[in-house]
Formats: structure tokens, sequence, C-alpha cells
């Protein structure tokens, strides 16, 4: 019994352990206040939640429920990189040997069925902050931030939509990657493009134009597929990763989860 | 209305009295005499949950199929090598030398042991030379110059009975520095 007393106080008193926790056992007031300033869970959980923050039937917990399933769309779909080449050799095979060859040939369904869920929950989050009113001063800005995460979930589905290279994948992309051509000033059908030329010649066509650089071609091909991938695994991710960190901050910043006046 | 139980009824159960679950119940909030019960509860759930990730992460990192030349291999008949040559051409499909000699054939890995990049076989200096480092190999697998610490290694060799065709296969090596040479898999007798 002593030894086992002696090995605890040494574990304790290691310069490991104190490395990590730094204020030891939190056996004064000092202490305590010391543990909950320096604890990181503390930091991006708040210390105090409001009663109405917990009540489900007002917040309908779909802000979370939406970052729980972005942290589920990170986790299989770092996964099934480990699988998916994006060229235009591999991509439709990848894909089925993900179904019918990996391990867990759920892995792609639950990332399909994550990203299904994660636009419902996006869209049930922001009816739930708009019927309660969470979207008025102070906390209109983050209404906005809010709103530029909706459309970037929306472009994660888009892109991811591609990534699969069948007949729906690459139609589904052709048609939605026509409304580029509509952007006012930089689509060659858009308002305004006409007025861009140098003498009779009109300096945006459709091999300049936003649709050219979106899909890195006039027409869906090997660079759209490299290029979907990259936003969808890398740009898009990051850009949503920094406005949530934004997002999740300015909710305690503007005094927490709104609450019932 | 009688005491009668019908099947349809429900009989509230009593709780195990003085326990951490009836006073849940009772109470309709944790106490602190529950807190303990509710904390190993959602401890035990949050580890096995945790454990459970991991191991389906650990799982899916090893492939169920493998885009890879197979270990085995049939290599034709002995009639299709000569004797005396050090024969190349399963080298870039199978990772392999066969080499006939006046007595025996054997099968070499093309893997270097000093660092394991793939030698050169050069037949105007009758030797294997590695790229790499410059490990020198004899046509036999001995090393005899630069850092390789051992010969190379020799593959299973055999001729199927059933069809007179060498097969080679890569799973099985043969080390020199053990003594496996002398083993009768390791070469075939001419």
């Amino acid at each position: 019994m002593a030894n086992l007393r002696q090995l605890q106080e040494g574990i304790v008193n290691s310069q490991i352990w104190k490395s990590i926790f730094r204020v030891g056992i939190p056996n004064t007031n000092r202490k305590r206040v010391l543990a909950v300033l320096g604890s990181l869970i503390l930091h991006l959980h708040p210390v105090k939640v409001r009663r109405s923050g917990v009540r489900m039937s007002y917040t309908w917990c779909m802000g979370g429920t939406s970052f729980f399933l972005f942290l589920v769309e990170t986790v299989t779909g770092l996964l099934l990189m480990f699988y998916y080449r994006p060229t235009i050799e591999y991509a439709y095979p990848d894909i089925m040997d993900l179904r019918e060859q990996a391990p867990f040939g759920i892995m792609r369904e639950m990332h399909r069925w994550g990203a299904h869920a994660m636009v419902i929950a996006v869209w049930l989050h922001m009816f739930r902050v708009f019927m309660t009113g969470s979207y008025k001063p102070p906390r209109e800005f983050n209404w906005n931030v809010g709103v530029v995460l909706l459309v970037l979930t929306l472009l994660l589905s888009f892109t991811g939509y591609l990534l699969p290279w069948d007949q729906l994948a690459i139609w589904a992309i052709t048609v939605g990657s026509n409304m580029a051509r509509a952007t006012p000033g930089a689509g060659n059908e858009g308002p305004m493009s006409g007025l861009i030329k140098l003498g009779d010649i009109r300096l945006i066509h459709a091999g300049d134009d936003a649709r050219f650089a979106l899909i890195g071609g006039r027409s869906i091909g090997p660079s759209t597929l490299l290029r979907f991938y990259v936003l969808h695994c890398m740009a898009i991710p990051l850009a949503a990763g920094f406005l949530m960190a934004i997002h999740f901050w300015r909710v305690r910043k503007d005094g927490g989860i709104s609450g019932p006046m | 209305m009688s005491e009668e139980i019908t099947p349809y009824q429900v009989v509230p159960k009593t709780p195990l009295a003085g326990s951490a679950a009836a006073e849940i119940r009772d109470q309709g909030e944790i106490t602190r005499r529950s807190f303990p019960f509710v904390l190993t509860i959602a401890w035990t759930t949050l580890a096995a949950a945790l454990g459970g990730l991991a191991s389906i992460l650990g799982r899916f990192l090893f492939p169920n199929v493998l885009f890879e030349p197979v270990q085995k291999f049939k290599a034709g008949p002995v009639a299709d090598y000569s004797v005396g040559e050090v024969d190349e051409r399963w080298k870039d499909k199978y990772g392999i030398w066969i080499v006939r000699t006046e007595d025996i054939m054997y099968a070499l890995i093309t893997v270097c042991t000093h660092l394991g990049c793939t030698p050169n076989w050069l037949p105007s200096q009758n030797k294997f030379k590695c790229p790499c480092h410059g490990s020198g190999y004899y046509r036999t697998g001995v090393n005899f110059e630069g850092p390789a610490p051992r010969p190379l290694e020799r593959a299973k060799i055999y001729v199927d009975p059933a069809d007179g065709n060498i097969v080679v296969d890569k799973s099985v090596q043969f080390h020199q520095e053990r003594g496996e040479w002398t083993n009768p898999d390791s070469f075939l007798k001419a």
C-alpha cells in the first residue's frame, strides 16, 4: 500500500505529469479557479450554459448536429481518401471497390448519407434561428457567417457529387456548372459580360469565363474531377472550418445560445 | 374495476429501494448519491464508442484486395532458359532473376540486402551492382563489395509435375547466411 502511494506521488510529481496538468490536484479554491481557466475543454465549451440552452424543444440541437455531422464527414472522408484516386481511369472503379472490396463498405454510404443529413440539419438550424428571432442584434453578424456556412455546405455536397464519376455525376455537374455561365460580368452568357470588349472582340467567352475556371475546361473532364476533388477535400473544408471557429466564438461573445425572452 | 391484471395493463415496477437508479427515477434529476453511477455509465459509453471507432479506423487501413504482383507465378519450362545466363524477363513484373548454371537453377530476389533498392545485372562485369550505394554481388547472389551485409535471397523454385513449368514462390525465401541454400526447395537440379 505504501509502495502504491509512493508510485502515485512519483507519477504526479514527475515532469511529464506536471507538464500536462499544470495546476495539480485542485484541492484549494485558487487551484480550482486555475484548473477551470486552464482547461481546454472549458475553453472550447462554455463554463456556464443557460437552462434554455440545453432544452431540446427550444434549440432542436441542430447547430450541434450540423457540427457533429461535419466531424463525421471529416473522419469518413479522410478514410475514403486512402482508397479513392481522382482520375478518370480509377475514380469509378475505386468507388466500386470501396463498396465491394475495402473493409467496411458502409464507410462510403456513411459519408453520403451524412452529407444529406448535414444539409437537412443546417437548414433546420437556420429555420430554428429564424423562428426564434436569434438573427436579431447583437447576433446579426453571426447570422451572416451562418449564411456563408450554408453555402459552403451546399458547395461541399455539389463538389462531392462529381467524385463517383458515373453518368449521374457527370451530367449533374454539367447542368449545375452551366449556372456559372450566367455570372454577371464573369460568365460568357451573364449580364454585363457583353460590355467587356476590346473594339469588336468580346473578352469574356466560353474559353475564359467563370465556368471555365471552375471546371478547368469547356466541358466536364479529367481536370474538373481533380479540381472538384481538391475543392471538396481541402479548400472548402478549410474555409468552413475557419468560419465555424468564428461562428462558435461569436455565439459565446454575443451572449451564448439565445433564450426565450 | 377489479384488481385483476389484464394483458395490456402496465404494472409499474418498483425500483430497488435505495439504489442509484431508483433515486434518479424518483427525483427526476441527478443527485449527489447517484452521480457516480451516472458518471460511470457515461465514461463507459464514451470509452466503448472511442474503442469501437479506433478499431474501425485501424481495420480500415488494411485493404482486402492488393493491386500488386502475385507472390507465386509460373515461369515456363526449364528449356526456356539457357545455361550460363542470368535471365531478366521476370525482373520488372515479379522482381525475380532466374539463373541457370551447368548444374542447377535458382531464383534470386531483386532486392538489395543493404537498403532495399533494385540492383542491375551487368553481364560484361559478371555481377549484380546496386545503383544506390554500390553493393556488388556475384551471379550466385553472394555479396563481395559495397555496404551489403549479406547475400541476396533466393525464392522457392520447383517444377510443377502437372505441366512441367517452373513455379517460383517468393513467399518462401532462403538466406545463404543461415545455410538455407542447401535446402532442396531453393534450387532445381539440371
